[in-house]
């Protein structure tokens, strides 16, 4: 059946990179004598740790918890020695080093025993089953890490569940080989997302580019449905225009829907999870297993056999590259995630974490060095290819001019810093950079706000307390004298407004 | 970990579509190299029409646009190889260049190159800051300046007896001496705009455009095969997705929608709206002179009215203003409002608005 689709506005066609890396099988990638696993692998409040330096841990064990709502607990990705609770260099766009705690293998990978009181899934109420999501430490694997338990209780009714298998960066392709290698896992485990939130209809979503993976989720649909032939569960390919994989995009795709700037997809009436989320959620329900591994493309012409590998979190990213990378590879510049969207890795000392969905490792060729950006000229390309259709161009002015203000009135915050602009920019402005700092410092600009204000109503708190205080002895003096009739009243009266307030 | 081959990571971050991982979109370079290109054939055509007057005139533009150029970059403390590698200024002279008449004397090409490069460019902070259109701001100068020199443009070479030499043009230019016994008007003649406006569809003109076969009568005096070779170079540019389509379009339409109307209204008096597209510099600067990247709208509905307006402004300039031709002040005039043109037209950002169809 042909469906309806639609389309999102701007865009860009990219080379796919994918074959260099998706012709080979997942292999699991050994595990390292030392793992160092980030308290902050999520977006919101880094976890507590649980363990003490010094304890001995198994695979699978709770070592931190979530310190708040947005949070998510951390697992010991393998047996041994907790040897250190320390700041490390992590995988993180800004190179601000962050607490880790560090496991020494034992070597024996020995797992936490299961737990019997685990109920049957399929029979656990909606409640339960997202404690356990939220237990098991999953976070969105596509990169966004919001802490999965959170999206799945959204505020308001849903009636569309997106599995997102689109990856449109160049070069990924992780969840092109899981979809491929599991399409059951992925299938059951939308399934049950399905009845967890109330939705009506799940869609799985592929790029067109990835036939194998659509015809392998097809099979196992067809077995899905063999069984429950009343759910409404459809795989759909999508055409490949990068940013078709974003959650705004795709949901517009799909539905036809417009996520409001500013808002969340529930207020369409959707819920969209990645496809490595899903397998995650699946293990974790079925298997009992939480999440202490994911799969990682390792690709790029810096390395000599490009493929993807299953590699236990906290996996420092150096020990990787001393593996994978081309014997006479010099001058390399790894990146983590795509090209569009990722970031330099600011210290290869940092481990793989929740979020790592690629290492992509190019050599550098001298004369490809990124070119000097010259002026802006104004020539509206960039316009041209937004998909949340800004003007990136007076986005840039503002942002350079340090005119914040009309940033973000120019809707600064619905940048999805896909990088389209930048791609197709002829003077090579690194836009987004730009608004990732106009944006970090506007957020500073609001937290400071927010403490000033916070600080100013205490103040003004306490001189309102003070003053009263005043009154009241002054009033007392009074009582104790001759009171004058009008000034008591005043002075009353003065405390009956507080009072009030 | 002691062994680890000796790998040297770059630092600094490169992603966000800027990276070397993915062929990269054109450089500013680039486009203006294909602009240049798309140019040629039209020039070449001018020059094979028109003789040598016409490379001579492009060459001072140029020569002089370049020198400027990198003075005022000394002057401005700015680094000189990347923004004179830009093209930027190539493109700016060559069109100046065509916008003059090729058998001026040289300073009025220096002095156009003066005002667009120096005046119009840099004092307005340089490329990507300037409001006018540096080559037409240099031609409108000019224009007002010495509307003399600037009247008088060469006859088609197919119609001369003694067709200047490339040294009889260059002593003309710099000398202002032309062989013995000739006269200045024996080489030059009224373009078919300057005779529309002075002897109507009545006069000479009208009959010769009525008497030639097709494509000379449309236009008349081979302007319209340099306008065609222009033409070609503009769908090549639109090809290569170096313009988007939205300005042509509206400025031709702008222009032949204004001069059909007037045609139909009074077949006598107004010329149809092939002579009015291929007669003047309509097509060049649809494609080349109101594309301008720095001085256009940057949206694409401000691109639509931005082109209509210069178009339906050509035609009104061009049958009761003061000025055979009227591109320059055109696209200077509606240049004016792109600040308020851009701001109105913004896109609705995705998410903002109300329900979708
Ligand atoms: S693409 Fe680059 S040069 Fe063109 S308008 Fe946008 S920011 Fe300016
Ligand atoms: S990075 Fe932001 S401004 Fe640039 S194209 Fe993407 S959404 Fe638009």
């Amino acid at each position: 059946m042909k469906r309806r689709l639609w389309s999102f506005p701007g865009g860009v066609r990219l080379p796919g990179f994918k074959e260099l890396s998706n012709r080979e099988a997942i292999v699991p990638f050994p595990i390292p004598r030392f793992i160092v696993l980030p308290l902050a692998q999520h977006a919101g409040q880094p976890a507590e740790p649980l363990v003490a330096v010094g304890e001995r841990v198994l695979c699978g064990q709770l070592i931190a918890r979530p310190a708040a709502l947005v949070s998510a607990p951390v697992h010991a990705s393998t047996s041994g020695t907790v040897v250190a609770i320390e700041e490390r260099p992590v995988a993180h766009r800004s190179g601000i080093p962050q607490r880790c705690i560090v496991i020494e293998s034992d070597g024996l990978d020995e797992w936490l025993p299961p737990n019997a009181d685990e109920q049957d899934p399929w029979r656990t109420p909606a409640k339960q089953l997202v404690e356990r999501i939220r237990d098991a430490g999953i976070v969105g694997l596509g990169g966004a890490v919001f802490p999965s338990a959170v999206k799945l209780t959204p505020a308001k009714p849903v009636d569309t569940l997106i599995i997102n298998g689109v990856e449109c960066e160049p070069y990924i392709t992780c969840d092109d080989l899981l979809m491929r290698s599991r399409p059951e896992a992925v299938l059951r485990g939308a399934r049950l997302l399905l009845e967890l939130t109330g939705a009506r209809r799940c869609r799985v979503a592929v790029e067109d580019n990835k036939p194998e993976a659509a015809g392998a989720l097809e099979q196992a649909l067809a077995q899905v449905l063999r069984d429950d032939w009343a759910a409404d569960m459809a795989v759909v390919q999508v055409p490949t225009r990068f940013p078709a994989g974003g959650e705004k995009q795709l949901i517009r795709v799909l539905t036809g829907r417009e996520v409001p700037s500013g808002g969340l997809p529930f207020q369409v009436g959707v819920v969209c999870v990645n496809v490595g989320t899903v397998a995650a959620i699946h293990d974790a329900l079925f298997e009992g297993r939480p999440l202490i591994s994911r799969i990682v493309t390792v690709t790029g012409d810096g390395v000599a056999a490009p493929r993807n590998y299953e590699m236990r979190l906290g996996t420092p990213i150096r020990e990787v590259l001393e593996q994978v990378l081309r014997e006479d590879a010099q001058d390399m510049r790894v990146h983590i995630g795509g090209p569009m969207m990722g970031f330099a890795l600011p210290d290869d000392r940092a481990p793989v974490a929740k979020g790592t969905n690629c290492l992509l490792v190019r050599a550098q060729p001298a004369e490809t060095r990124p070119a000097e950006a010259m002026p802006c000229i104004r020539c509206g390309a960039c316009v041209e290819v937004c998909p949340v259709r800004l003007m990136p161009q007076q986005l840039y002015w503002h942002a350079r001019a340090g005119e914040l203000d009309k940033a973000q009135k120019q809707h600064l915050f619905d940048c999805i810093e896909c990088g389209c602009c930048a791609h197709v920019c002829p003077s090579r402005i690194p836009l987004v950079q730009y608004y990732q700092f106009a944006k970090h410092e506007l957020r500073e600009a609001q937290r400071r706000a927010r403490k000033a204000e916070l600080a100013r109503t205490r103040n003004e708190q306490r001189q309102a307390r003070l003053e009263r205080q005043k009154a009241e002895k002054a009033a007392k003096r009074r009582s104790r004298g001759k009171p004058k009739r009008d000034e008591g009243a005043e002075a009353a009266e003065a405390n009956g407004d507080e009072a009030a307030a | 970990m002691s062994d680890a081959k000796p790998v040297r990571f770059m630092s600094g971050g490169s992603a966000g579509g800027t990276s070397p991982a993915l062929p990269s979109a054109p450089t500013v370079t680039r486009v203006m190299a294909t602009v240049v290109l798309a140019l040629v054939p039209g020039i070449g055509v001018y020059a094979w029409l028109f003789g040598w007057g016409v490379l001579v005139s492009l060459g001072i533009t140029v020569a002089a646009a370049y020198a400027f150029e990198a003075a005022m970059l000394r002057i401005r403390g700015r680094p000189v190889w990347p923004f004179l590698k830009d093209l930027s200024v190539l493109v700016t002279a060559l069109l100046l260049g065509l916008a003059l008449p090729p058998l001026a004397p040289w300073w009025i090409p220096v002095l156009g190159a003066f005002f667009a490069v120096v005046v119009a460019k840099h004092l307005y902070g340089g490329l990507g800051q300037n409001s006018f259109n540096p080559a037409m701001a240099g031609y409108a100068v000019v224009l007002v300046s010495f509307p003399l020199h600037l009247s008088r443009w060469p006859a088609p070479v197919t119609l001369l007896d003694a067709p200047l030499g490339l040294l009889e043009t260059l002593r003309l230019t710099f000398l202002g001496q032309l062989p013995g016994g000739m006269a200045l008007d024996a080489i030059t003649s009224a373009t078919v705009l300057d005779r529309l406006r002075t002897e109507g569809l009545a006069g000479d003109a009208g009959a010769a455009l009525s008497a030639l076969p097709f494509l000379e009568a449309f236009a008349g005096h081979g302007v319209e095969w340099v306008n065609l070779a222009f033409l070609l170079g503009g769908l090549w540019l639109l090809y290569r997705r170096i313009i988007s389509w939205h300005i042509p379009v509206a400025l031709l339409g702008g222009l032949a929608l204004m001069a059909g109307a007037f045609h139909l209204a009074d077949t006598g008096q107004y010329a149809p709206p092939l002579t009015h597209l291929f007669g003047g510099a309509a097509i060049l600067a649809a494609f080349f002179i109101a594309t301008d990247p720095v001085t256009a709208a940057a949206t694409p509905r401000g691109k639509l009215i931005y082109g209509a307006a210069i178009g339906a402004l050509i035609y009104g300039i061009r049958v009761f203003g003061g000025y055979p031709d009227g591109v320059a002040f055109a696209v200077l005039l509606v240049g004016l409002t792109v600040p308020l043109l851009d701001q109105y037209t913004r896109p609705r950002t995705f998410g903002t608005g109300g329900r979708l169809r």
